[in-house]
């Protein structure tokens, strides 16, 4: 049955309902993966390309365009919220 | 520039609709597209189980050098203030190499500490603890 929610700042998302899929049970190499903690202060800022929207332009832009400058980097939950 | 996992047609439209209304011409730096969370991932602030961004804030230097952050769940806001006054902080330590330090509550036009020998055990002489609160 559908359901008015609460609107939040977090989003609510989806996801499969009823049974669970059979989980395939299959591990390759590839998939163990060490994760590395990559965020240190005094340690260089992770490169990342992404699309993005400013002044009227659909752009692409990496963090290393803006090597030379101070940069804020900000992440958020989603356009719209409140906060 | 800000990332969420939005699309660049939603920034568009926020942007077009509200923000402009709220800051003068709009935004003016990059807004940027991160479905799926990729870029949140490797800095550590992406939620996998709401599928979204948390609030994380990253001080770059022009070398590229992560100098500080800070991350907040989603319903709290940032004061923009503070991160203002952390680079204003950052810059003068930057220009000195390094041989200048800014204490805690520091602002433009406040003094900076030099550590060395000297300073060892002296710094209660030349600061006061109420400086932080100024």
């Amino acid at each position: 049955m559908t359901e008015e929610i609460p609107a939040g700042c977090a989003r609510p998302t989806g996801g499969p309902t009823g049974e669970k899929p059979v989980e395939e049970v299959v591990l390759e190499k590839s998939e163990i993966k060490e994760e590395k903690i990559m965020i240190r202060v005094g340690r260089k800022a992770p490169d990342f390309t992404a699309p993005g929207y400013q002044k009227g332009k659909f752009i692409n832009a990496s963090l290393s365009d803006y090597l030379g400058k101070w940069v804020v980097l900000c992440f958020y939950p989603g356009d719209f919220t409140f906060v | 520039m800000s990332v969420s996992i939005d699309s660049i047609f939603v920034h568009k439209m926020w942007d077009d609709n509200e923000l402009s209304k709220m800051v003068e011409q709009g935004i003016p730096f990059p807004m940027l597209s991160d479905g799926g969370g990729r870029v949140g991932k490797i800095y550590g602030i992406y939620d996998e189980d709401a599928g979204v961004e948390t609030r994380g804030r990253f001080i770059i230097d022009p070398d590229g050098i992560i100098q500080g952050y800070e991350v907040l769940t989603p319903p709290v806001g940032r004061n923009v203030m503070e991160t203002f006054r952390q680079i204003q902080a950052f810059q003068p330590v930057r220009k000195s190499k390094g041989t200048q330090a800014t204490p805690s509550g520091w602002k433009p036009g406040k003094m900076t500490l030099k550590p060395g020998p000297d300073l060892v055990g002296k710094v209660c002489d030349i600061w006061k603890p109420s400086m932080a609160f100024e």
